[in-house]
């Protein structure tokens, strides 16, 4: 009779513990689905949080491995307690331009974690199939195989976003060599090769070098992957380790018969792979291109001519231009938001508002350093959601605008993307700047941009340029217009 | 070729949940707008965060000092994904709203 009841406490315990895996995996999907929409997003972040965090009470409560409950709860708790603390601090403090290296970091600790696991599930399982009464003559079956792919994966994951992380940071410089692309492609399939051979390896207790080497191999091989991708082409590369991250945790999943970690990493790992896809559309590239690297190599010397002049605005034209303009569009890019500007530019366009002038920001897909990063940007100074005007839209009401003031941004409204077939931004689309009647660029310098590509926009007719720092200039033009 | 069709087999169920999985996420975000790309990418790696659930069990039945120090490590890293991702997106998100007023 005992026992009995202790079998029902038992399976309850472990029912419990599913259903709390199933509700995760639902809060993942709506929390993911409304995500997608403005109105919701805030909610739905919350869902998917919630769902974790019933997923990891109710493991830590429930969880057992062979009868046996969890154990080093206390430590397990202060480890908990130890992350929150920094995840949280962390984030709270960040600035929202340094927002695309603060999800780099959070995902190479995925991806870390991920690696982690393996590393300890290796020796176990070696050992394990080793000591069995006939030992196995391989390490073939899907332990192994998630065991190895969490690993890979998981460390390419956490030394790429590292790399990525150092670069958004200007830490770390582009290192691009042609022996790179070469070395690239040895080491992965290299890993694969080894990968395999772990595999077919007979297990022998304690023999856990190769498992260390293949973890070392594939850190390395995550280094060499980001290294030579040039800055602009980090976003895509974020979103692609965050889908990689994704894929090694559901690979924990594979191996804990555990379908929340299943769900969540397959759902993450799909998702940011369409994400990246759509990236590369909106520059017009193939994703084994910006791989590859071939960015800025090829092509950018074919637009460089002499005897170009650029014509330069002063501020107090630029005053009265603007003043007496009745539609303007204002165009913009990183620049802003490295000078922290965007709050000067809300000040600009509310003056300018206030003298019956139409503003409107024209918001390239890819300008900042995420996909929507410009828009965060934009939020965090209060500029109303209605003024930010997708970049098709804009581009249809170019023709009837007085004036495009681009601010910090530079290859998003490059010509040369329409009628340069030798440029290799050849085919992004753009802002169409020189539809309108009159363009002003505001610049540090005439230096060319991310994209290290020349920007005849520069030496058009119809522009401008503003040089100086994006916050002093703003700050004079607002002044100056309020003197008018 | 006998060996995969086993492996099929043995796994049919969660091979089953990772291809509905793949087209889910594809499904549930194909018309997302570029607005919200950089809050839907820090969600998402927030939600990969999941991995945290493998870093406990694995902690939880360490054997060793050294699986229990990894382990450690692994569960701080987890938790600083899971939290400092969600907690990253709602500020983010957190100023979408407050225009809205």
């Amino acid at each position: 009779m005992e026992t009995i009841t202790k079998l029902i406490e038992f399976s309850s315990e472990i029912s419990i513990l599913e259903i709390s895996y199933l509700i995760a995996s639902i809060l993942f999907i709506l929390g993911l689905k409304k995500l997608s929409h403005p109105a919701t997003a805030r909610a739905g972040n919350l869902w998917a949080a919630a769902g974790m965090g019933g997923a990891i009470l109710f493991t830590i409560l429930f969880h057992k491995k062979e009868g046996e409950p969890i154990g080093n709860i206390i430590w397990i708790v202060i480890a908990l307690a130890i992350g929150s603390f920094i995840g949280w601090y962390s984030s709270k403090k960040v600035k929202m331009t340094a927002m695309p290296q603060m999800v780099s970091i959070f995902n190479g600790m995925g991806g870390a974690c991920a690696a982690l696991i393996s590393l300890m599930e290796f020796p176990k399982m070696q050992n394990h199939l080793a000591s069995l009464p006939i030992p196995a003559n391989n390490m073939l079956g899907g332990e192994g195989i998630a065991i190895l792919l969490g690993l890979m994966i998981g460390g390419v994951s956490f030394a790429g976003s590292m790399i990525a992380f150092g670069k958004l940071d200007g830490r770390i410089g582009d290192f691009k060599h042609p022996i790179l692309r070469i070395i690239n492609l040895t080491f992965l399939v290299g890993l694969f090769v080894a990968l395999a051979l772990i595999l077919f390896m007979k297990p022998v207790e304690g023999n856990n070098l190769p498992i260390y080497l293949f973890a070392l191999a594939a850190l390395i091989y995550g280094v060499t992957f980001v290294m030579p991708i040039g800055g602009a082409d980090m976003p895509v590369v974020i979103t692609l380790l965050n889908s990689f991250t994704g894929v090694a945790a559901a690979m924990g999943g594979f191996l804990y018969g555990n379908q929340a970690m299943l769900t969540g990493g397959i759902l993450v790992g799909s998702s940011g792979t369409i994400l990246t896809i759509l990236m590369c559309k909106a520059m017009n590239r193939s994703l084994l291109n910006v791989i590859i690297g071939a960015f800025g190599v090829a092509g950018a010397a074919g637009t460089e001519d002499g005897d170009k002049t650029v014509k330069e605005i002063s501020l107090s034209d630029a005053a009265v231009l603007l003043s007496y303009s009745q539609k303007i569009f204002i165009v913009p890019g990183y620049g802003l938001a490295v000078a922290q500007a965007q709050h000067l530019c809300h000040e600009l366009d509310n003056l300018l508002a206030s003298k019956g002038v139409e503003v409107k920001y024209a918001i390239h897909p890819v300008a900042g350093r995420m996909p929507g990063h410009m828009n965060v940007l934009l939020a965090e100074a209060d500029v109303p959601y209605e003024k930010l005007v997708e970049m098709e839209d804009a581009n249809n009401e170019m023709g009837n605008t007085d004036v495009v003031i681009v601010i910090g941004a530079n290859d998003v409204v490059n010509p040369a993307a329409e009628d340069d077939p030798s440029s290799p931004i050849y085919g992004m689309p753009i802002i169409k700047a020189l539809d309108a009647k009159n363009v002003i660029v505001m610049k540090r310098s005439m230096a060319a941009g991310y994209a290290a590509i020349p920007n005849n926009l520069f030496y058009h007719q119809k522009n401008r340029m503003l040089f100086g720092d994006a916050k002093a200039t703003l700050q004079k033009l607002v002044a100056e217009i309020k003197s008018l | 070729m006998d060996e995969v069709l086993k492996f099929f087999l043995e796994y049919k169920d969660m091979i089953f949940i990772i291809v509905l999985s793949v087209f889910l996420g594809i499904e549930v975000i194909s018309h997302v707008p570029a607005v919200l790309h950089t809050p839907l990418m820090s969600g998402s790696n927030a939600i990969h965060g999941v991995v945290i659930i493998g870093a406990i069990i694995v902690m939880g039945h360490a054997e060793n000092t050294l699986s229990l120090i990894l382990g450690f490590i692994a569960v701080i890293l987890g938790t600083l994904n899971v939290v400092g991702g969600f907690v990253v997106t709602d500020r983010m998100l957190e100023m979408f709203k407050k225009k809205k007023k």
